[in-house]
Order: structure tokens, then sequence, then C-alpha cells
């Protein structure tokens, strides 16, 4: 299941340290990198240094990692311009040149950087920790060029060169970007509702002996079903698939939003509502002033839960009768036999979903800021 | 009945009117465990005149957390009866304010957020936020009024709960250990402080706590429980004036004769 890795990340140790990407990336690679040095004010070893960033006045060090990951992007942007292409049989490959002139400006920029790292001062310190990867990924983007479109090795309507995804993105970005927006509104829809009834269940069944009387068993006989079991029997009882999509979504996403902030509610300490009680609290304040805020860690943990399966339906949805979306879009590519278009629209997907993941995970952080331990950012 | 002969007022006679007059008659309370009941009180009999500071000492597990429960309203007693100012006690009022063994800060709200919970709760913050202040300054947390409560010692949050309780001017205080964590000198300090404030504002004061020196340096009243279930075993009268001196000799006899009442005076 896609969310999985989220559900015990929300407050724990290794979430807490994937947060402070700044220090933990330089701790655990770059330093241990034998081309890039320590910076000048703190000596090594790394293990022991503190994460603090070197203060503005001394001088930075040369980004070495950017440094080489800007040659290995030189190469890359020549040899895609002015190697020649294999026979492709039916087609020359688009946007060849163009692309490699473009990778090899774009190499030259980042080059430039990196050797003017040490007048630029903090501003590069967020792209610094990337060198390693920059690096990897302009070692990828060669051999898959060469791979393809220069020597012709993987099968090719199924292997496209890195210059077809451009193609597809200058020629289609019209649809893409309209299935990237269908999509987006049919998941906030779904969440946003799924999120709320969620939440005022949680609340509801662990507050109230009689509301949990009659939801509770509805909740285990009907929750752990798989939405998109329902998918076909929502679709035949919804006036729209529109409709049938926004109900599956917000039951994938409300049902583990509703069960953790349940658990949230019923697992507050005791002593809260004694103190809040004997302080002359109504039962209102209890639950909106002591019992909700307890419950948030928790509700948390429910809603990236709920993200991921939302995400899992939102796609099955667009691809079994909802006629927008980038789920439909995949459908459609592998209709036409167009792959590049599918892994195009695939990489969109990964952007939108990573970037929504990231949207929570900010949000958490800045509602749950009293946590102890929980960096903020 | 010895409790009644008892009935004095505070000896500054303050605003006796604003402190509660608590009557517990007979309270016997006992807890359902699996293995059968556990009773914890045993016919407890108390009367707290309008401003007087009493102590309840006692062995650990005793029940005395337990009957302060009860008078607060958290729980209803097994049996007996308990009145405040002649009406039965049947849930929490903010009249009675209760600082618990445990602080129980609430960790999302910052340190002055916390002490402004009982006014917020009954809708009076607004009209009285500057209290809230000078209960931080008057436990020495003033600089403290913005962190979390992770960012605090045992001893400050048992200081901030200290300090939350005394915002509400309440008719009766009921302490549980209020001081058991803080260092001696904090702990002097504070013990002097709470008694002038309970001198300024003429509330009743219940107060449980281990500490024999503490009990007679504070109270009026000392009342010593026996081992689980609590019985009242014996009652001290303080009858010093206040400010009281830590060095009177009569402190030191009456700390002799409680010591020998808890069984401990051979090591005395
Ligand atoms: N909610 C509960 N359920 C069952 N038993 C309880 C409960 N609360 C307290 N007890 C039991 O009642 C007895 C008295 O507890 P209480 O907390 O009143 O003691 P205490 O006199 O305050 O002790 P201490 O001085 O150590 O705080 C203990 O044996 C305890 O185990
Ligand atoms: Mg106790």
């Amino acid at each position: 299941m896609a969310s999985a890795p989220y559900a015990s990340a929300p407050y724990g140790p290794p979430y807490t340290g994937l947060r402070q990407t700044g220090a933990s990336y330089s701790d655990a690679g770059v330093c241990r990198a034998p081309k890039e040095p320590a910076p000048a004010d703190t000596p090594a070893p790394a293990s022991a240094r503190p994460a603090i960033p070197p203060s503005a006045s001394a001088r930075q060090p040369l980004w070495w990692s950017g440094a080489a990951a800007g040659l290995a992007w030189l190469a890359v942007g020549v040899l895609t311009w002015l190697l020649p292409n294999a026979p492709a049989g039916f087609t020359e490959w688009n946007y060849t040149v163009e692309s490699g002139i473009a990778t090899t400006a774009g190499a030259g920029l980042l080059l430039a950087l990196a050797l003017a790292a040490p007048w630029l001062g903090s501003a590069l310190d967020r792209l610094r920790p990337a060198g390693l990867w920059l690096i990897a990924l302009a070692l990828f983007t060669g051999a898959w060029q060469l791979l393809t479109a220069k020597y012709g090795v993987l099968p090719t309507p199924f292997f496209a060169p890195p210059q077809s995804l451009a193609e597809v993105y200058i020629d289609d970005w019209a649809r893409l970007s309209d299935s990237a927006w269908h999509s987006l509104r049919l998941l906030g829809h779904g969440f946003l509702v799924g999120a709320g009834v969620g939440f005022l269940t949680g609340v509801a069944i662990g507050w109230s002996r009689a509301v949990g009387y009659w939801v509770h068993p509805l909740i285990r006989f009907i929750g752990p079903i798989p939405a998109s079991a329902l998918l076909p029997l929502a679709f035949f009882v919804f006036p729209s698939s529109y409709a049938a999509a926004v109900f599956l979504i917000a039951l994938a996403t409300g049902f583990p939003v509703a069960v953790l902030t349940w658990s949230g509610v019923a697992g507050v300490n005791r002593n809260y509502y004694d103190v809040a009680r004997t302080l002359g609290a109504s039962q209102w304040f209890v639950v909106l002033r002591v019992a909700i805020p307890a419950a948030l860690p928790q509700v948390f943990v429910g809603l990236f839960m709920g993200l991921g399966g939302a995400f899992s339906i939102l796609v099955t949805a667009e691809m079994m009768g909802v006629k927008a979306g980038l789920g439909w879009y995949l459908t459609w590519a592998q209709g036409w036999a167009a792959y590049t278009n599918m892994y195009a629209a695939l990489i969109v997907m990964a952007l939108v979903c990573s970037g929504l993941i990231t949207l929570l995970f900010a949000v958490r952080d800045r509602v749950l800021s009293w946590q102890k331990g929980t960096v903020k950012w | 009945m010895v409790a009644l002969a008892q009935v004095r007022p505070p000896q500054p006679v303050a605003s006796a009117s604003t402190g509660a007059h608590i009557q517990i008659h007979r309270v016997s309370h006992h807890f359902d465990l699996k293995d059968g009941p556990l009773p914890v009180l045993d016919e407890v009999e108390l009367d707290v005149a309008p401003g007087e500071f009493v102590a309840l000492l006692g062995p650990s597990g005793c029940g005395k957390s337990t009957l302060l429960r009860l008078v607060a309203g958290l729980e209803p007693a097994a049996a007996g009866e308990l009145l405040q100012d002649g009406r039965p006690i049947l849930s929490p009022d903010p009249s009675r304010i209760v600082v618990f063994q445990d602080p129980t800060l609430y960790p999302w709200r910052t340190v002055r957020d916390n002490v402004a919970l009982g006014l917020q709760a009954r809708g009076v913050l607004r009209r009285e936020a500057h209290r809230v202040e000078q209960a931080l300054a008057l436990v020495g947390l003033g600089e403290f009024a913005g962190v979390h409560p992770h960012q605090l010692s045992g001893g400050m949050a048992q200081r901030v709960a200290l300090a939350r309780a005394l915002v509400n001017d309440p008719a009766l205080l009921v302490l549980d250990e209020p001081l058991g964590k803080l260092d001696s000198l904090t702990r002097l300090a504070m013990q002097s402080e709470l008694v002038s404030l309970w001198q300024r504002s003429g509330f009743s004061v219940l107060l449980v706590t281990h500490d024999v020196e503490e009990a007679l340096f504070m109270a009026q009243r000392v009342i010593v429980f026996s081992e689980r279930p609590a019985r009242i075993k014996a009652e001290l009268t303080v009858d010093l004036a206040y400010p009281r001196h830590r060095g009177s000799p009569r402190l030191a006899e009456l700390r002799h004769q409680a010591l020998g009442l808890l069984g401990l005076d051979a090591t005395w």
C-alpha cells in the first residue's frame, strides 16, 4: 500500500532525520566523499559536527560536488548535441539538438555557480547537499541517451530517449496540465470531504458512547473494504462518474482518518480532562481545546495514510470511468502505444503526489510545532 | 466531633467569607479491582472551616489523593457525604481548584496559555488577562511565559501548575504535593509564598504532603492518616501565629509528635 511509509513517519525520529535535509545529507554522504572538505570553521569528524550553518562572514568553500556535476552535465549535453543519432527506423528523434544545447547551457550555469560559490555567501546552502545527486542524475541521463538515441540498444517503442520526453512536454503540455488539474481537483474534492467527515466521525466515536455504539460496527465492517472494490457499484449508483469518484476517494481517506482520530481521542491522558474539568471547562471546551489538540498527532498519521489511499483510488477511478485526469491520460497513452507520453504522465504524477505529501508535512510541522523534537522549517 | 471542636477562623481575619466550608461526613471509598474491591477510605470525617488551612499527612498509597478527587468532585464517594457550604459536591467546580500531584500541563499550549486555561474556560480571559502574568511572576516564571512545557524542568512545571490554579481566585485550594519536585530552597520560598497568599486571599486550603515540616510550617491543623484504607488517626493543631519561624521549639515538639504518630519517632 502506498501509504505504508508514511504511517509511522509523521512523528518518529526517522522522519525528523529526513526533515533536516541539509544536515543529514552532508553528514551521511558529502563529508565522506573525499572531494568535499568540511566547512572551514567546523573541523571533522562529521559525526560530532553539529548542524550549525557557517556564519555569514566566513568565506564559503568551493562547491566541489557541484563543479563535478556541472562537468558531468556538460558531457551529457555535448554528446546529446554532437553525437549523431542511430537510425531509428520509423522516425527521427525530435529536439535532439535543442535539448543538447539546453543541457549544455544548464551545465555551464551549474559549473559557474559551483565555481563562484565562495563569493555567493549562503545563497547556495539549499543546493549544496544535492551535489552528489546531480552527478548521479547526469550519469543516468548520459547512459540513457547513449542506450536509446545514440546506439539504439534498448527497443524503441518502449524506451525513448530523454529528448522525446521533452517533446511530449512541449507538444502535449496543454493536455497534460489539463489532466493534472482535473486530477488535483478531483483529489482535493474527495480528500477534503473524506478528511472532514472522517475527523468528525472519529471525534464523535471517541467522545460519545452512543455514537460509538452505532458507528463503530459500521466502520469496522465497511472501512476495511478496498475502495476500488466499490468502484463498479459507485459508478452505477451515483449520477455522475465524478461524484462516484469523489465518494470513493472520500471513503478511502475517511476511514483511516476516522480510526486514527478516534484512537487519538480515546487515548488522551485522562488527567488532561480532570484538570480542565476542575478549572471549570464545559464539555465543548474539553472537546475542542483538550481532546482534539491532544489527538492531533494521531489525526495527522491518519491524514497521511488517507492521502496515500486517495492517490490510488483516484488513479483507478480515472482509468475506469472518469474521462479526465492523469489516470485517464495513462490509459489513453497506452491505447495509442504512446509510451513516452505514459512516462511523461508518470513523472507529472510523481511530482504532484510527492508535492502533496510534502505540503501535508509542512502543514503538520506548523500545526504540531509544539511537539518535542519536531523540527520546524 | 473532634474536627468540629477545632473549627476556628483563620488567624489573619482577611476576607474569611470567601473561603469555602468543606464538610466530609463519614466518607468511605473503594476501587473495584478484578479480584474484589480495594477499600481506600474508611469513614473519613473532616471539617474544613471557611479560610482554614488543613494539611493531610499519611503513608504513601493510603488514599490521600483519592480523598482529594472526591472533594474536587471528580468521582462520587462510595459512601458518605461531601458538602461545600452546606451543598453536596456533585461535580467539579471552579470554586474548588486542584493542583494535582502530577503537573499535567498541556504540551500544545505555551506556559502562558496553560496558566490562562481556567480564565479561558470560564470566558473571563479578556477581562482578567493581567492575572496570568501576576500568577507567573508569583511562581517566578515570568520569563518563561512563551515556552512550551517540554522545555521546562520538573520543578518549573510544578510551579506552572500552581500558577494555573492561583489565577482562578478559588474558594478552596486543593493541593496534592504541589511542591514535591522542587529543590529545597525553592520549596521553602514557595511555602512562605503560599502562606502569605492564603493570608491575603482568605481561601480554604487542603494540602497533601509527605513532608512533616512543611505541613507543620504551613497549616493550622494537620490530619494524620493511617495505612490504607485511610482512617483519621490523629489530628494536631498548630497553635502558632503567622509568620512562623522554622526554628521555633514548638514546631520541633510538634514534629516529634507527628513522626511518632507516623511510626517514625525511633529514627528521630
Ligand atoms: N483509579 C484507580 N483504580 C484503582 N485503584 C486505585 C485508583 N486510584 C488509586 N487507586 C489505589 O488506591 C490507593 C490509594 O491511592 P492514592 O493515590 O489515593 O494514594 P496516596 O495516599 O495519594 O499516595 P501517595 O502519597 O503515594 O500519592 C492505592 O493503593 C492505589 O493503588
Ligand atoms: Mg497521592
